[in-house]
């Protein structure tokens, strides 16, 4: 079966939108195909900074024919009638129709067979389609025509035909561009054009002319050789995915070269030096393996093999990251000429939020807050006020102005420098930790205390003014401030009450006990029995609320749990129908003299003795003793239910036997309420 | 040899016009070179402009169905990038050189990269890029794609496509490119501090550099645009400018607004608006909400001579 090979060819694309336009011809092209009933049997789809293209194999050369039946009127139908059906069915002679029988009577069906027709023809019809309806982020318009590309779009190939045969031009016209079978290798290294017939051709071909299709090999080349460059001078390469896959995007023909700069400049922090790097000149740093600090060469990747063997090339970047440096140094060493809170006046002009008032109130609630959390984590109360005091003042230096990805990291390197204590300096960097799921948690004391009053005011100062978030929107991160408090204490197994400090509302702590959900169910936990933990009054204490539901999941595992769960969910389902019936609850203690069976006499007391010795238990935050506990119950419950009857007659019997389920479910409720638990 | 060869070659360039010795050789070499491609060659706008794209040759003519292709030096001010001479790139005077294709033409990658080649890059031995850069300016309510041309790493020129500009859909489209002549004439003349580019490319006494020329004005200009300038008499002059370009546009619709009489003359206060704004910005007197509003009421004002200009005949009305 035929191929199909496709190539936009244009004026450079952005490098970040590169993948996703490739995956959108993709998918564009084939589902259309399929629409139009060509179903192929494979798909790729490639980018180069200057081209955009596909392939699809295995496409049959025909489009199936198709009959299609209309249904007409009545055999006998007035006159108007018939010829309205044969105008539309494009009949001349109602003899051309068929006539089918169903429960009314016999009627004229029309049946017309629809030839299939060639995929290249169906092709030229699609190809116009996707350029025209092509999702860009941000398209353009060129010269004087109409048409939307990314950048101007200069030619197009389009080829369609079996392997074994010179393949078709399919032929259409956009605009005035007229698809073909030319196309241009490397800008510089070999502009002339070349005509090409199908896919393996056009690879090799595009290869010969200096263009590497594949971004995905272009990449595993820088790769390797950054590596081998690197590592023959007996360094390594500082590896970075993300720009990469930039790089990638911005060169057909990679070449990887090495440059040095003045070992001067390694007085400046390394992450520094490689965000300046990486930033503004798409270059790749190098460290001492020893050592693990960087040195002082970079990796640039070139777009050609110069004639020069690329010493101007070298020479020129090095040339602009001396400049870049020298602005980085003078940045720095300017940095460190101002202490952090001599800073901190400024924060008095910087509005946090329109609502929540400037960078200076911030900075005074989260001191505050710090201070009052630092006992509660075993933290300095003055340390971790100082550190409070300091952590946002690196946004008003010039390095993290320049690089906002460096903020905390420069507060710590120049808190350092103006000697504060190591845990003050730490906490400057770590307050902002965790940022995301793989980050690490912070450890120290200190740090513990600034993180969780930084993540704690933000929330609180938020739900105040009823910027919660919601759906997909979140613009301020408050799940994941959430998220980073959740994690702290439960890494540290911190003891806080949530509802104990200022500002934390029922409301934002259900928020946080949406997002432990939704934590622990990434952890396999299962969800009902948060809910079964949560459902108890006044859980706001994380870490007690995770062992209640590990303990509870451990008790659920063996067969004591799951024959109790079984008894204790039989018991509320018949109080629940009890109590809906008579419009009250059976609260209270049964009447020891209402008890008749030896089953119920036996249930009482081992539930007042279950119940007893749960609550001790949980009083000492032995959640798996109180599940022992609990557990005891099951025979003498498994008995009363196989026994007793709870709808006694006698009105008053029958009262003490529902307040007696009642007060299984009490005892449970020591731990859970046992009927969220799903099962 | 034959006359006919001797006419086939380009004029002897004197020695020290090489661009690669003197600024004002990159600067003509780059002239020659658009002249040659059909470009009329403009001299500056006689007004203080933050940049190239400023001058009427570039905002107004990017309107309308007409053809244009003009290339020209434009000096360029943004008082808050003066560093009192002490930075070796920064300066808050510097030129820029503008050329203007409208519509573009499907070859204008080429032709900027020939470009590049008169003046002595060669790009099988550079390493140019075209890297994504959009481009916008919310005081003349005008946007374009396009790229930055690196050459080995560093940002040479600025290659945009109009789409839009004074609010007005750009149609045909017009290629502008930017050239950073300063920037440019460093790297080719290998000189890492601004005021040592050789600006007459001659040497000993006669030499002239960029220092000769502009080190006391970059000094006596940055006292002025941060510590001097008449705010009060700034904030007059921009309520003056403001008024006047609404003067003039006013007076110069005809009576049933299908041509305009004066859209030239009031697109020099629109500029002039523009520069106080960015005076008083640098000397700090404008607060970041206020900022807002008056780069709001210069695009108001841009949008007013746009449309005016598209009723005139430059504009392409019969």
């Amino acid at each position: 079966m035929p191929d199909l090979l496709l190539e936009l060819f244009s004026e450079e694309i952005p490098a970040r939108m590169q993948a996703r336009a490739a995956d959108d011809l993709k998918k564009m092209v084939t589902d259309r195909l399929v629409a139009a009933g060509l179903v192929y049997e494979g798909a790729r789809a490639f980018v180069t900074p200057r081209r955009l293209a596909l392939t699809v194999h295995g496409v049959p050369a025909q489009q199936p024919d198709v009959k299609e039946e209309r249904k007409g009127p009545k055999v006998g139908a007035p006159e108007q009638a018939i010829a309205g059906f044969l105008r539309a069915a494009g009949l001349t002679s109602i003899d051309q129709a068929k006539v089918q029988a169903d429960k009314k009577g016999d009627f004229y069906v029309a049946v017309t067979e629809k030839k299939g027709r060639a995929a290249i023809q169906v092709i030229a019809d699609i190809v116009p389609e996707v350029v025209r309806s092509f999702p860009w982020p941000k398209s353009m318009r060129w010269g004087s025509g109409k048409l939307h590309w990314v950048r101007p779009l200069h030619s197009i190939v389009a080829t369609f035909g079996p392997e074994t045969e010179e393949p078709e031009i399919v032929r259409f016209d956009l605009d005035g561009i007229a698809s073909g079978n030319e196309t241009r290798g490397h800008r510089f290294m070999a502009p002339a054009p070349f005509s090409v017939k199908r896919f393996d051709d056009y690879v090799a071909k595009l290869n010969d002319a200096k263009v590497v299709l594949d971004p995905a090999r272009r990449a595993d080349m820088i790769l390797h050789d950054a590596k081998n460059l690197a590592f023959a001078q007996g360094f390594e390469l500082v590896e970075d995915e993300g720009l990469l896959a930039e790089v990638s995007g911005l060169v057909e023909w990679p070449v990887v070269l090495m440059g040095s700069f003045d070992k001067a400049f390694l007085a400046i922090p390394d992450e520094v030096i490689r965000a300046t790097i990486r930033a503004n000149q798409k270059c790749f740093v190098l460290r001492d393996p020893q050592t693990a600090k960087l040195v002082n060469k970079f990796i640039l990747v070139a777009n050609e093999e110069a004639t020069d063997g690329g010493k101007a090339i070298v020479a020129g970047n090095e040339r602009v990251i001396r400049a870049r440096l020298s602005d980085a140094k003078f940045f720095y060493d300017t940095d460190l000429k101002t202490k952090l809170e001599e800073r901190l006046p400024k924060f008095s002009q910087i509005v946090f939020h329109e609502k929540l008032g400037t960078q200076e109130e911030r900075i005074a609630r989260i001191v505050a807050l710090a201070g009052e959390l630092a006992p509660l984590v075993d933290a300095d109360r003055t340390k971790a006020e100082r550190a409070a005091q300091l952590c946002k003042a690196d946004l008003l230096t010039e390095v993290v102005g320049e690089f906002p990805e460096l903020q905390g990291l420069m507060g710590k390197y120049y808190a350092e420098a103006q000697n504060e204590d190591e845990a003050v300096a730490h906490a400057c960097e770590d307050h902002y930790k965790p940022k995301g799921p793989d980050d690490l948690v912070p450890a120290d004391p200190v740090s513990i205390a600034v993180a969780l009053a930084d993540k704690i005011d933000t929330l609180v100062g938020f739900w105040a003014i009823d910027e919660k978030p919601t759906g997909s929107k979140d613009p301020y991160a408050l799940r994941r401030a959430a998220l980073g408090v959740i994690r702290i204490v439960l890494d540290n197994a911190l003891r806080l009450r949530l509802l104990k400090i200022a500002g934390v509302t029922p409301d934002l702590l259900s928020f946080f006990a949406d997002r432990l959900k939704v934590q622990l169910r990434e952890q396999g936990a299962r969800h009902d029995l948060v809910d079964a933990v949560f459902a108890l009054e006044g859980q706001d204490d994380l870490l007690l609320i995770v062992r209640r539901v590990e303990a509870l999941g451990k008790f659920l595992d063996t067969d004591d749990g799951k024959n109790l769960l079984a008894g204790v969910k039989r018991a509320s389902n018949i109080l629940g129908i009890e109590e809906k019936k008579d419009k009250r609850t059976f609260a209270g203690a049964p009447d020891a003299a209402l008890l008749k069976l030896p089953e119920e006499k036996a249930l009482a007391s081992a539930v007042a003795a279950a119940k007893a010795e749960a609550s001790a238990a949980v009083a000492k935050e032995d959640f798996a003793g109180a599940m022992t506990a609990i557990a005891k119950l099951r025979p003498t419950v498994d008995a009363f239910f196989d026994k007793v009857k709870v709808n006694d007659d006698d009105k008053a019997v029958r009262e003490n036997r529902l307040k007696l389920l009642n007060e299984i479910r009490e005892a449970t409720r020591a731990v859970a309420d046992f009927s969220k638990i799903e099962g | 040899m034959a006359e006919a060869d001797l006419l086939a070659r380009p004029a002897a360039r004197a020695a020290n016009l090489d661009p690669a010795r003197s600024f004002q050789g990159l600067i003509l070499t780059l002239q020659q070179y658009w002249a040659g491609q059909g470009c009329v060659i403009l001299q500056p706008y006689d007004m203080e402009v933050g940049a190239g794209t400023f001058h009427p040759a570039t905002t107004l003519r990017a309107l309308g169905p007409r053809p244009w292709n003009a290339a020209y030096v434009q000096p360029s001010r943004r008082p808050k990038d003066g560093r009192y001479g002490e930075n070796p790139n920064r300066l808050q005077h510097y030129y820029q050189f503008q050329v203007i294709l409208k519509p573009s033409p499907p070859d204008i990658q080429d032709l900027y990269l020939n470009s590049l080649k008169a003046i002595g890059i060669d790009p099988r031995v550079h390493d140019i890029r075209f890297v994504e850069d959009d481009w916008e300016s919310p005081t003349l309510g005008a946007w374009g794609l396009g790229w930055e041309c690196w050459c080995d790493g560093m940002e040479v020129s600025q290659f945009t496509y109009f789409q839009q500009v004074a609010g007005f859909e750009c149609n045909p489209v017009a290629g502008e490119l930017t050239y950073g002549l300063e920037r440019l004439a460093m790297y080719v003349q290998g000189v890492e501090r601004v005021y040592d580019l050789n600006f007459n490319g001659l040497d000993g006494d006669r030499k002239v550099t960029y220092g000769d020329v502009f080190l006391q004005a970059e000094r006596e200009y940055s006292k002025h645009n941060f510590e001097v300038a008449d705010t009060a008499m700034l904030f007059e002059q921009f309520k003056m400018a403001e008024g006047a370009c609404k003067t003039y546009i006013d007076a110069g619709w005809n009576s049933d607004r299908t041509r305009h009489a004066m859209a030239l003359p009031a697109y020099d206060q629109c500029i002039k608006a523009s520069h106080v704004f960015n005076l008083l910005d640098a000397r700090g007197v404008i607060s970041v909400t206020e900022r807002q509003s008056y780069i709001l009421r210069v695009r108001e004002l841009a949008k007013a001579c746009g449309e005016a200009w598209l009723a005139t005949d430059g504009g392409g009305v019969a």
